[in-house]
């Protein structure tokens, strides 16, 4: 993956994860399934939250999917919205509470397959929201059906010999089409499948956040985590299977940050 | 303020703003296109926020959105518009979150879709159908009112002729009881205080504070709407002591009836009138009471047939009900047809009288 420069010193002291609860969780304990990618992933995001002040100033909007069960254990003010809306909502909060940072929780279902019209003209309005994106190109929540992401050849239950472009479609890369579009502050894809893509994740997210903050109009942070399950392959098995299947057709790094080109 | 002349669509629009609207999210259809260009003008004068959404659905989320920031939200369209965002009405109903839903209709095919909860779940919308201009400017305030005061999505029905009309008002407020603050609204506020608010379908809480989960979550809701159905029917009626013949219309349509139905009884013919102010609540039990001793119950909607099932429920014999209203538009299909006519309807009145006394 792409290294992510900074010139910055550390916020704080580093700590390992398993050392402290962040204080936006009520509860490490989720009902996810082994090698989820997902927990690690809405962790980092309350973190950042955290770290950045905005733990009494945020407002979850959350979509349809496994990671949905977390609106019972984040410590955050949310609503669980319909499935694929979120940016439409987090559009409608936006706007009457600017002071607050309003971002979506949603996965590649959600955001690509159910909710593309939504945040292609959240993105297009410029919307100073922040929108994080679980992608694990999977149905996880039925239980591992193609979505709009699913990578070419990926075996779902309802792509049985692997997603055929001929027969299926391709999938959509949505962070680069947000990031062509002018609305968009801040678009970065990151990874939760080692150490080291997760610090990276926890900058891009940190960026995501920040781009709202300054007003500078939507910012996407995509994740890639792992779905062994709703892939078919081991628990342990979940990061190298995502490396090179999803991996391939989503490289990781920053795409857009209009504050660097400033 | 002084008497001006506007065009229903404005004056819904002002009444809405007095009311405490701040935000509207719509998509252009007619007859509802007007409402929004007038949203669109007249909304950032008032820190308020129109946005032009891609879609019906959009919109209406949007509206979720900012309602759930505790603020007064609506969206608004007609027919197919309103059904586009039934999915999210139903929402509303369930994670009760407040909004308003102005349909100018076409015509008076939406009396279902209004009325029966068109989404999923247990659950109905109050449904205000005003007459005319002046009950349009009260039903504005009242909408976002009972909307607050319920935590329920709550359907405006006017149409073409509401909304088109102009007429002279003053935007006369109502008095309305002081309504409790939105303690539930998402503000932002309560982060890692272990008390973070939820607003969620299925009622299932939060870690160190659990909901009663989504079976009992959606009896509640059903029993409130229940509660909603025994003291929020309204209803107006006129010479119905008397009555043999007993008129029953809604909206505009109600208004018509109204008219022919003075005239007839200036001409000595025993004929009263009924109109449903909430279509839902459906007011039956006032129905039952006001055809009590009625020979014949006349149902006149445009349409094929939609609130004659309400009427049938609430009458002591369903056969005393005829329907004659139809299907009735101009010929652009958008617009109300010939039969909204006070002669047409005086004609089917007098039918319906004679063919029975022969």
């Amino acid at each position: 993956m792409s290294i992510v420069m900074t010139t910055r010193p550390p916020e704080a002291p580093s700590n390992k994860v398993a050392s402290f609860k962040p204080t936006l969780l009520q509860t490490e304990e989720h009902h996810l399934c082994p090698g989820c990618g997902e927990p690690v992933a809405i962790r980092l995001v309350l973190e950042v939250i955290e770290e950045l002040g905005l733990a009494q100033k945020n407002v979850s909007i959350i979509g349809h999917g496994c990671y949905g069960s977390f609106i019972m254990t984040m410590d955050v003010d949310s609503t669980l919205c319909l499935h694929g809306r979120a940016p439409a909502v987090a559009t409608g909060l936006k706007r009457m509470r600017p002071e607050v940072a309003v971002w979506t929780l949603q996965g590649d279902g959600d955001m690509t397959s159910e909710g593309l019209a939504e945040i292609l003209h959240a993105t297009a309005r410029g919307e100073n929201i922040t929108c994080i994106l679980l992608n694990n190109g999977v149905f996880g929540d039925t239980g591992g059906q193609m979505t709009a992401s699913s990578v070419i050849g990926q075996r779902t239950k309802n792509t049985l010999e692997g997603r055929d472009a001929a027969y299926h479609g391709h999938p959509i890369v949505i962070g680069n089409m947000v990031a062509a579009m002018p609305g968009s502050a801040y678009v970065a894809r990151g990874s939760v499948h080692n150490a080291a893509s997760i610090a990276a994740t926890r900058r891009l997210i940190r960026k995501g956040f920040q781009r709202q903050m300054e007003k500078k109009g939507l910012s996407l942070v995509e994740i890639l985590t792992m779905c062994p399950t709703g892939w078919f392959v081991p628990a342990s098995g979940g990061a190298d299977y995502m490396m090179e299947s999803l991996g391939k057709t989503y490289p990781l790094g920053e795409i857009k940050d209009i504050s660097a080109s400033e | 303020m002084t008497m001006r002349l506007m065009d229903g669509s404005e004056a819904i629009v002002e009444a809405a703003i007095q009311a405490g609207l701040r935000f509207y999210a719509g998509y252009p259809m007619s007859p509802a296109t007007e409402l929004l260009e007038y949203m669109a003008e007249k909304l950032p004068h008032h820190e308020g926020v129109c946005i032009n959404a891609a879609t019906e659905i959009e919109g209406v989320n949007m509206a979720l959105g900012a309602a759930a920031g505790g603020f007064r939200a609506a969206s608004g369209s007609c027919g197919q518009g309103l059904a586009l965002m039934q999915e999210a009405i139903a929402e509303a109903a369930l994670n009760e979150t407040p909004i308003v839903i102005f349909n100018m209709a076409r015509n008076q095919q939406d009396y279902f879709q209004a009325t029966r909860g068109g989404g999923w779940g247990d659950y109905r919308t109050i449904t205000l159908a005003p007459k005319d201009l002046h009950e349009a400017v009260e039903h504005a305030q009242l909408a976002f009112h009972l909307a607050d005061k319920y935590r329920v999505p709550v359907i405006f029905m006017g149409d073409n002729l509401l909304a088109r009309t102009q007429m002279g008002t003053t935007l006369p407020q109502l008095d309305l009881e002081p309504l409790p603050p939105k303690d539930w609204q998402l503000d932002g506020t309560s982060g890692g205080t272990g008390k973070s608010r939820q607003i969620w379908t299925f009622g299932c809480g939060k870690t160190n504070d659990p909901g009663p989960g989504p079976s009992k979550h959606w009896e509640r809701i059903a029993a409130k709407f229940d509660a909603i159905a025994e003291v929020e029917a309204r209803h107006e009626q006129g010479f119905v002591d008397d009555a043999e013949t007993l008129v029953i219309a809604f909206g505009s349509g109600g208004k018509f009836v109204e008219h022919v139905v003075r005239e007839m009884r200036a001409d000595g013919h025993k004929v009263g009138y009924f109109r449903p102010i909430t279509l839902w609540p459906f007011p039956g039990d006032a129905l039952e009471a006001a055809s009590q001793d009625c020979k014949r119950v006349l149902v006149f909607e445009l349409n094929a047939g939609q609130m004659i099932d309400d009427v049938k429920l609430n009458v002591r014999d369903r056969k005393l009900v005829k329907a004659i209203g139809g299907v009735s538009f101009d010929e652009s299909g958008l617009n109300l047809g010939p039969l909204m006519d006070a002669t047409v309807i005086r004609e089917r009145i007098a039918l319906a009288i004679n063919g029975a006394s022969q």
